[in-house]
């Protein structure tokens, strides 16, 4: 027994040693950068940050991003794994292709949608056949802020939803058909048995999806890049900004502080609000 | 009324199927199809001039090439990492009691839920003074902070399914611990640790912050592509975006029957 544990810690040290350094030294130091400028210690990053001009607009695009996206995207997993359970043949087929978007990169899904959005992309070619529109339009600038909000919306929704869809469906293979059998012989309605018997069994895997959705959603970056540009700052693409044209390392790594801050605050949130509750089979 | 509702349902799940696929489609009879399809008014929904001329000149531009390069010596080296960190440490996990096992599972799962990228901020420093900046090694380090704890988590689950008798009995046929582990426990997990040894270079191939924090001259193709987006044209980004896919949707076929192991047991 022993000799097993210390075997058991041989093994998980280099992990572990290396966890701590790649973690805790960078993260020991963000936020020693964040709190110094020019030397002296103090928030003065901090008002920088929140003083420059695109910082309102970054904190705005991110949240309503965020908000906007992420419910949107639990809605559509939770349909597609009911649709997937329901399904009896080519569903090998479906799986795969619905979980093709969990490979793409967030850059290449922006430039993949930068070529249908663009002026004279194909969305615009199907509204000039359908009459809506007589020639090119340009829906990516910052005169049209709401189809540029609407376009990197629909972006992330195409490439993040399969990570949502995946998690749910892990969590759906561990549902015993049985339980949805019995609610129906009692009588339940189909959304009944949705409401009442999947839903609340899921709610592990639903935490976890939107714990991992929205980390990552707070994140984005080359999507919003590659369709908005400038024109659509977000706190992330902000933070590459200060690093790498500004080479002002201070406001960047406050940046940093800002969105671990909020990340934490919106993991403490799900893990709150969607902890087992009394009565219900954990 | 029970055919009606079959055919809706069917026509959903055929609609949904196109939304994932089509957007590929047009990438990628944009990025071959070259200037001209990219700037043709109104579009043609259909592949003309389809050309391996628009994607080798494509290619040829300064660096992409070498970012290409770049792409898998890092996803490589990523991969290396992970399994080597992640292998042993999900062994202990599967098989060996020890005190803190829990207390380690939940450090591992906890990491996910942090923004990994961000690290490369300040990382950016400290690397230039060990002469990791720019290289390889430092962004596939990074890198590897993403990918070890599917490592650990998925590996532990694949020893955890093999039964633990088979080892016992390579022990009593005389096979010692390390013995017993390589002719029995590793060919059986060896498909899974492909596929994660697949999944951490997706990872890896598809990062960007990172990337493109770390790296100045030795851009990742990634990293590459988001630094010329302003000034690159649009038939290049397209056929970019193209070569990034590809081999992304591959991998996810490879990888298809573990992937809902990993997240299933990665979400617990």
């Amino acid at each position: 027994m022993r000799r097993d544990r210390l075997l058991a810690y041989a093994l998980i040290a280099p992990s572990i040693l290396f966890l701590a350094v790649i973690f805790l030294i960078p993260l020991g130091q963000t936020i020693a950068l964040a709190f110094t400028r020019h030397g002296t210690f103090g928030l003065a990053n901090f008002a920088r940050m929140a003083g420059d001009l695109n910082f309102r607009n970054a904190v705005a695009n991110t949240l309503g991003l965020v908000i906007v996206v992420v419910p949107l995207q639990l809605a559509l997993a939770l349909g597609m794994s009911m649709m997937l359970r329901h399904l009896k043949r080519g569903r090998e087929l479906i799986l795969w292709i619905w979980s093709i978007p969990l490979g793409v990169s967030d850059l290449a899904a922006g430039l993949v949608w930068l070529g249908i959005l663009t002026e004279k992309g194909y969305l615009n070619t199907i509204l000039y056949h359908l009459g809506v529109i007589h020639g090119p339009v340009s829906w990516l600038t910052y005169e049209t802020p709401l189809a540029l909000f609407i376009g990197i919306l629909v972006a992330e929704i195409w490439r993040a939803t399969a990570i949502i869809f995946v998690v749910l469906v892990a969590g759906t293979q561990l549902i015993p058909a049985e339980f949805e059998e019995a609610a129906s012989v009692f009588g339940a309605t189909a959304w009944q048995r949705f409401r009442r018997v999947t839903v609340p069994l899921l709610r592990p895997s639903i935490q976890t999806a939107l714990i991992l959705r929205t980390v990552l959603a707070f994140e984005a970056f080359a999507v919003v890049l590659a369709i908005g540009g400038q024109n659509f700052p977000v706190l992330l693409s902000q933070a590459y900004l200060w690093q790498d044209t500004n080479q002002d390392y201070g406001v960047a790594a406050a940046y940093a502080v800002l969105i671990m801050l909020i990340t934490l605050a919106a993991t403490l949130f799900y893990l709150v609000a969607l902890r087992p509750r009394a009565g219900e089979v954990a | 009324m029970r055919r009606l509702r079959g055919s809706a349902f069917a026509a959903g799940v055929a609609m949904l199927a196109a939304w994932t696929l089509l957007p590929i489609y047009l990438v990628a009879i944009g990025g071959f199809g070259g200037p001209d399809a990219v700037y043709r008014w109104p579009k043609s929904f259909w592949p003309e001039n389809l050309s391996l001329d628009t994607f080798r000149r494509f290619v040829a531009i300064g660096g992409i090439w070498q970012a290409t390069e770049q792409s898998v010596k890092v996803a490589l080296i990523t991969v290396v990492l992970s399994l080597a960190l992640g292998v042993p440490a999900g062994y202990a996990l599967a098989r060996l009691r020890f005190r803190g096992a829990t207390t380690y599972r939940l450090v591992i799962l906890l990491t996910r839920a942090f923004p990994v990228g961000i690290l490369a901020l300040p990382l950016a420093v400290s690397f230039a003074r060990f002469g990791l900046y720019d290289t390889a090694l430092g962004v596939a380090l990074v890198h590897t902070a993403l990918a070890l704890p599917f490592a650990v988590l998925v590996t532990a689950s694949l020893f955890v399914g093999i039964p633990r008798e088979l080892e016992e009995a390579a022990w009593v046929f005389g096979c010692t611990g390390p013995g017993a582990f390589r002719r029995i426990i590793l060919p059986l997990a060896l498909p899974g640790i492909a596929a994660t040894a697949v999944f951490s270079f997706v990872l890896s191939w598809n990062e960007v912050f990172a990337a493109a924090v770390l790296t100045l001259r030795h851009r990742t193709l990634t990293a590459f592509l988001l630094t010329v987006l302003s000034e690159s044209p649009l038939h290049i980004q397209l056929a970019g975006g193209f070569m990034l896919i590809v081999p992304s949707v591959l991998f996810i076929f490879l990888v298809r029957r573990y992937l809902f192991a990993m997240w299933g047991i990665a979400s617990r």
